[in-house]
């Protein structure tokens, strides 16, 4: 039970005005426990496919996906939603925060639906969003914060739950270098200190320079695997 | 899901959310109004109706309702009378023999309802005996006098004084014929009574009909509408099981009244039932709008692990509170208008003049009660609810991946 995520022969077929288009073609990939891995190729690769696949957002069409040990297949729906609760965070490429609430309150919104009590609730988001240098910000809404604390909040969000697993799709996107970078030091920093393992998808170098293993997809295929120092 | 994200939910969009309050809450108070006045209007029928003739209660030979018949009396009916003047509240009694004629002028005939009534207590249960336009009521009990509808004076060209000749079939299957003064004509506000009714003293009807000390009716009124069954009950236990009559209640002696009520309210629901449905269509286009602005939302929420269940239940949050802000400003209004309209009585042109006339009241007095104020928004509420149920249903369709792309 030491590596988060299996994926054995993973593919996936989407259909588009009756043509098939393979989207993955029977990916085999194991993440470990604690590891920064970055998924890199062009737009079309399939990168952000496996996310979803290995996130429960999406069902392949053949081949499985394991985190944690659990067979995503075998699940059903609301099974696949406590997963995510419990076990999983998301970072999106725009943020996505809930604009109506606070930053507090976005993170708090994972720990109450987990059911946490306020108070507790309170006291672990007020922590986290220390952490990710917010201080003071706590009651701004998202449309109140700059792109980069945006992120950071979501962030916040993602690893407030302490997830096994968190899988950030394009998280720098929007961002200029040096939040970026911040966020990045702020996300390794995390993974070093919380144990929580990282998958992301990302055309930035910068993420690729910051992750521990870089795999390469290529037409739904895994082009490269590579271990960094 | 907290209330809270329900609420401020509501606010994303100030405007359309105060638009859809508005229709809620302008709904409401004109279906409060409506039928709180609606109701009030019965009770006016209901008095009017009952007031002019009928009273509330009739005692009756047991199978007079569905045979009206001579020789279905209530014998020693006076007797009765004075026994129930003397035991029950309010003792507004009055006795009639209950005939049919032809009624002749020197010119014309026409078929008549002969009535005979006791002058003295007549006024009690009826209002003919005061909307005499020409002459005057009863007044000798025994007198070969008589008061008749206007119609039916016009049609047999009858002047006050003129002889009236009224001839029939006495109980006994004899010849009843009667040759009566006219002493005054009568406008009741109801055609039908105009038309065809002579009313004359009991006494004298009694002789004519053959009738002996029997009569036809008992009428009593004066009861409060609320204790008519109860009313009914103890007067029925008062004549006794053996009395050879049948206490009835104005519903069963005139069921076109309480028919024309069903009807007018089935009129109303229609109207009121396609308002609720207009509104209830107004908060669907909002919820929908909603839901469809907010499917990316709503797949971050589902990508973060909460159910379609939740997320459907913050729907019907929203849908709820925003009934209920709507709901509230309707019912504070509509109760604020219709309590106004109570105290000083509602009425529109011709209605005072018509009332004036015809002995009953000139305004319309809204009927305050829970049933009646609470009718509409309970019935707004269980509507916009489950108008919501359709958009809040659609988030088990969303599929995350899917939505958290949505546009």
């Amino acid at each position: 039970m030491d590596d988060t995520v299996v994926c054995r022969a993973l593919t996936k077929v989407y259909q588009e005005d009756s043509v098939a288009v393979h989207a993955l073609r029977g990916i085999d990939l194991v993440v470990p426990r604690h590891d920064f891995l970055c998924l890199s190729g062009p737009s079309g690769s399939g990168k952000s496919t496996l996310l979803n696949l290995i996130g429960g957002l999406d069902s392949p069409s053949a081949g499985e996906v394991r985190v944690d040990g659990l067979k995503l297949a075998e699940m059903n729906r609301s099974e696949l939603a406590q997963l995510r609760l419990h076990r999983l965070g998301f970072v999106f490429q725009s943020y996505n925060l809930i604009p109506v609430l606070s930053a507090i309150e976005n993170v708090e919104f994972v720990l109450q639906l987990q059911g946490m009590s306020f108070t507790q609730r309170r006291r672990k988001a007020r922590a986290i969003l220390a952490e990710v240098d917010l201080q003071g910000l706590e009651h701004r809404r998202p449309g109140e914060l700059s792109g980069g604390q945006q992120q950071r909040v979501a962030v916040a969000r993602a690893i407030v739950s302490e997830p096994s697993l968190v899988l950030a799709d394009e998280p720098t996107a929007n961002l200029d270098s040096v939040t970026a970078e911040n966020l990045m030091a702020l996300l390794r920093h995390m993974n070093e200190e919380h144990g929580v393992t990282f998958i992301f998808s990302t055309h930035d170098k910068l993420v690729m320079d910051y992750s521990r293993r870089l795999i390469k997809l290529h037409d739904g295929e895994i082009a490269a695997d590579e271990r960094r120092t | 899901m907290n209330p809270r994200l329900a609420w401020r939910n509501l606010w994303r969009h100030p405007r359309r959310t105060w638009l859809t309050v508005a229709a809620i809450a302008f709904s409401t108070v004109l279906l409060i109004f409506s039928i709180t006045l609606q109701f009030g209007s019965y009770d006016i029928w209901i008095d009017h109706a009952l007031g002019v003739y009928h009273g509330q209660l009739q005692i009756q030979h047991p199978d007079y309702l569905d045979k009206p018949q001579m020789r279905k009396t209530v014998a020693n009916a006076t007797g009765v009378a004075a026994k129930l003047r003397r035991d029950v509240d309010p003792r507004k009694v009055a006795v009639r023999g209950i005939g049919f004629a032809l009624a002749s002028s020197q010119e014309r005939s026409y078929g008549a309802q002969v009535i005979g009534v006791e002058p003295g207590y007549e006024p009690e249960v009826s209002t003919i005996p005061n909307v005499i336009r020409d002459g005057r009521f009863l007044a000798d009990p025994d007198a070969a006098e008589a008061v008749i509808g206007a119609t039916l004076a016009r049609n047999l060209k009858l002047a006050l004084g003129d002889e009236l000749t009224l001839l029939g079939a006495g109980r006994d299957g004899s010849v009843a014929a009667t040759v009566v003064q006219v002493v005054g004509f009568f406008e009741s506000g109801m055609a039908e009574l105009d038309r065809v009714l002579v009313e004359i003293p009991l006494g004298h009807f009694q002789e004519v009909f053959t009738m002996g000390d029997a009569a036809h009716a008992i009428v009593i009124a004066g009861i409060d509408r609320s204790e008519l069954d109860v009313q009914r009950d103890q007067i029925t236990t008062l004549l006794g099981a053996d009395a050879g009559a049948r206490v009835r209640t104005w519903e069963e002696t005139l069921p076109g009244l309480k028919q024309a009520i069903q009807f007018d309210m089935l009129q109303g629901w229609v109207l009121y039932v396609s308002l609720i449905v207009v509104v209830t269509f107004s908060i669907l286009n909002t919820f929908l709008m909603a839901v469809l602005e907010r499917t990316r939302e709503f797949g971050i929420m589902l990508a973060l692990g909460a159910s379609p269940a939740r997320i459907g239940a913050l729907i019907m949050q929203e849908s709820l509170l925003l009934t209920l802000v709507g709901l509230s400003i309707g019912v504070l209004v509509g109760l604020g208008i219709t309590i106004y309209f109570y105290i000083n009585g509602f009425t529109y042109p011709g209605l005072e003049e018509y009332g004036a006339e015809f002995g009953f009241p000139a305004s319309i007095t809204p009927e305050i009660s829970f049933f009646s104020i609470g009718l509409a928004p309970l019935a707004i509420l269980v509507f916009t609810l489950v108008a919501a149920l359709y958009p809040a249903l659609r988030i088990f369709g969303l599929r995350p991946v899917e939505a958290i792309h949505a546009v």
